[in-house]
């Protein structure tokens, strides 16, 4: 238990052996109910707490500055008649009162609000009057996030965010120690990957050694979990100094943690590319035409459209700002427990999203990032987090900007049975190829649909994954797996039908990527539409992913 | 009609021949609201175009009105043995696949004019919003029954999401 690393996961990386981490949060993983970081109220009605604090300041700033500085008075205010009245003690008391009365809210309500993690679910009670009580199984665990807030980061403290498929079905564990927070979810995800219970199958097997290890694995557990206490021995400055020494670590420490996963995997984006994709989005033509327009206006002496226009401007000089700012620091990379996507510089979050938990991906390119060769990646999910993903974008953008080498690297953590070497070239032909090659193309009539894109219109089904290429001014590419699959549908309106072509639909969750692929051939439609309907029933049979973790013990998914 | 696709799975279950008076009345009661408004604002609200709105509302029920029952012979579903095949449309043709595993409920709707013919609407909803398979006019015992089927299909093939 050495200072610096603290509270941060210091065990060995990635292989069987729990970090510290993961053990000290074993303990919340019993089933038994357990309260919340202590300083909870305080970070939830954090900022009402602050508010009010600056509004009496800045309330009081004549009367202090006078009260110092001596500056003239003027009455009329309420602490004017409360000193005039001699009633200073009253007031006092009163304040009093409302401070006791608020910490005493504020502890029956940390009291009151508290989550538990037992085999098969997540659950948090909270509320005075009206309790509120909220499950997530574990089996239907869309992802799980981690959210660190500016204020809490501050604390040492960290909010769990556990999103299940639905619209608001989250259950948030806000907050948790900013430690027992990282090691709880890799815990409840080592749960819900059914690993756990394939160990506990094993340890049974194998009654005594397994009792041992238990026994092991406690005593270490026990230090950690007590460890502001400090044990005692060493004097209160050095544990306070000790505390600090932690909590600025933590702050300084990289995003993402060099141990949770494995480099080669890890995708970054270098911050001029970032700006250099901001600066080449369509919000940047937006603003050219607008500045063009101002010019015009400015000539020919329209000067109220200055007037009008200019704090937009302003405004937009901010959202640049703002999307740098939070998008720097991004980072994804392959843990055991799934794909993790982290971000930000001073309120961090990194959302973790299991094997099997996206429905569709699309690899898009607009126009203007065609030169650099850039590329950004869109996924569906079914369960959505609370929280915002980098710089205010949904959190359905995988990959703000990267380019081609990174959006190999990027699929192949997302789709990791599909984006394999082995469908390398596919992939690459889907991303760039203009047409006629391994991808079953639209006959010539469909130009008068698609007049540029006709060429590049494709779809090819691999294994139990189909892509969809379109797109010749904005490239695309779909990838869904067919075990995501809900339902397909075939049309043709009567454009189509005199041009003989057809439009194939996919339908996944709601999200960002809808697949389809409009204008083609329509015997070919007719034929896809049935092979894919009966590849999907037979891939979502075979699907293990909903346990990811025994799906791997017991068989190598088949191709 | 050239070129129209069409899916090699056999003879199609058709809803109730009665559905065709649902569709009608819809169309009759949606024909008279719009005539009602357009002339409301032709000749109370002075309007110059109002009987150009008439018109175009007039054309177009008694358009809808005739080909009425081709639309709702057109529709159609099949259960097949893994999925539900789902049809309906003439110039806009849709056929859609959904397998039992991935519903997630089943739906039945009936509205004042089904209700008079012992008619129901079957709505079937998967995680997807754009799913959107509906099969109307079943006669009320078919449709208790195929939902029953169905509900028991689902059940056996429950897959995750």
């Amino acid at each position: 238990m050495s200072a610096p690393d603290g509270g941060a996961p210091a065990g060995p990386p990635v292989g069987r052996p729990l970090t510290r981490a993961e053990r000290a949060a074993e303990l919340y993983t019993d089933g038994e109910w357990h309260r919340l970081h202590p300083a909870t109220p305080l970070l939830r009605g954090g900022i009402v707490f602050i508010a009010l604090f600056g509004f009496v300041l800045s309330n009081l700033r004549e009367r202090l500055i006078g009260f110092f500085v001596g500056a003239p008075e003027y009455g009329g205010d309420p602490l004017d008649a409360i000193y005039n009245h001699g009633w200073e003690g009253w007031a006092l008391l009163g304040v009093a009162v409302v401070l006791l009365l608020c910490f005493g809210a504020f502890y029956l309500s940390w009291r009151m609000h508290s989550f538990r993690i037992t085999g098969d679910a997540v659950e948090v009670r909270s509320g005075i009057l009206f309790r509120t009580q909220r499950k997530a199984r574990l089996d239907r665990i869309q992802g799980i996030n981690v959210v660190r807030p500016v204020l809490a980061r501050i604390v040492g403290a960290a909010k769990l965010d556990v999103s299940v498929a639905g619209h608001d079905a989250n259950v948030q564990l806000a907050y948790l120690g900013s430690s027992l927070a990282d090691g709880l979810r890799a815990d409840v995800l080592r749960l819900a990957s059914g690993v756990r219970a394939a160990e506990a199958a094993e340890a049974e097997a194998a009654a005594s050694g397994g009792a041992a290890a238990v026994a092991v694995s406690e005593s270490d557990s026990g230090a950690p979990a007590g460890a502001p206490t400090a044990g005692g021995a060493p004097s209160r400055a050095a544990a306070v100094g000790d505390l600090v020494g932690r909590r600025v670590n933590e702050f300084l420490a990289p995003e993402l943690d060099p141990n949770a996963a494995p480099p080669e995997s890890v995708v970054k984006i270098p911050p001029l590319r970032l700006l250099g994709s901001l600066l080449l989005s369509g919000f940047t033509v937006f603003v050219l035409v607008v500045i063009a327009f101002l010019i015009w206006g400015a000539s020919s002496g329209e000067l109220w459209l200055l007037i009008v226009v200019l704090p937009g401007l302003i405004g937009s000089a901010s959202f640049y700002i703002n999307r740098f700012t939070k998008s720097l620091r991004y980072s994804i990379a392959g843990t055991p427990d799934g794909v993790r996507v982290g971000f930000g510089l001073l309120s961090t979050s990194n959302e973790t999203l299991p094997p099997g938990r996206i429905h569709a991906v699309e690899v898009l390119q607009p126009l203007l990032w065609r030169p650099f060769g850039w590329w950004q990646i869109r996924i569906d999910t079914a369960g959505h987090s609370r929280e915002k993903g980098a710089a205010g974008q949904p959190n359905t953008t995988m990959l703000p900007v990267g380019d081609a080498a990174d959006v190999f690297r990027v699929l192949s953590l997302v789709l990791p049975g599909f984006a394999t070497d082995e469908h390398r070239e596919l992939i690459e032909s889907g991303m760039t190829s203009a047409g006629r090659d391994a991808f079953v193309g639209s006959p010539r009539r469909a130009v008068w649909i698609r007049p540029f894109s006709w060429q590049r219109t494709g779809y090819r089904v691999v294994d139990d994954a189909i892509l969809l290429r379109r797109g010749f001014v904005w490239r695309s590419l779909a990838i869904v797996p067919l075990a995501r699959l809900q339902s397909l549908e075939l049309q043709q309106g009567p454009l189509d039908a005199a041009l003989g072509l057809a439009e194939v639909r996919f339908h996944t969750v709601s999200g960002p990527v809808h697949p389809r692929l409009a204008a083609i051939d329509a015997p070919n439609g007719v034929r896809l539409f049935e092979e894919v309907s009966t590849r999907a029933v037979a891939a979502a049979a075979a699907d293990r992913s909903h346990r990811w973790g025994q799906a791997t013990n017991h068989t190598e998914k088949e191709h | 009609m050239p070129d129209r696709i069409d899916l090699n799975v056999g003879e199609w279950r058709r809803v109730s021949p009665k559905y065709v008076l649902v569709v009608i009345a819809s169309t009759v009661i949606t024909g008279l609201v719009l005539a009602a408004a357009s002339l409301f604002l032709w000749l109370v609200g002075g309007w110059p175009f109002g009987w150009v709105a008439l018109v175009v509302v007039v054309v177009i029920s008694v358009i809808a009105l005739i080909i009425a029952p081709r639309r709702a012979r057109s529709i159609g579903y099949r259960l097949r043995d893994d999925d539900l095949l789902f049809r309906r449309g003439i110039m806009f043709q849709r056929f859609v696949s959904v397998p039992y595993g991935r519903m997630q409920l089943i739906d039945i709707n009936r509205g004042p004019v089904s209700r008079m013919l012992g008619l129901a609407d079957l709505k079937f909803v998967t995680a997807a919003a754009s799913t959107g398979v509906m099969v109307p006019g079943l006669p009320e015992p078919e449709a208790a029954e195929l939902r029953d089927r169905l509900v028991e299909l689902a059940e056996s093939r429950r897959a995750g999401l």
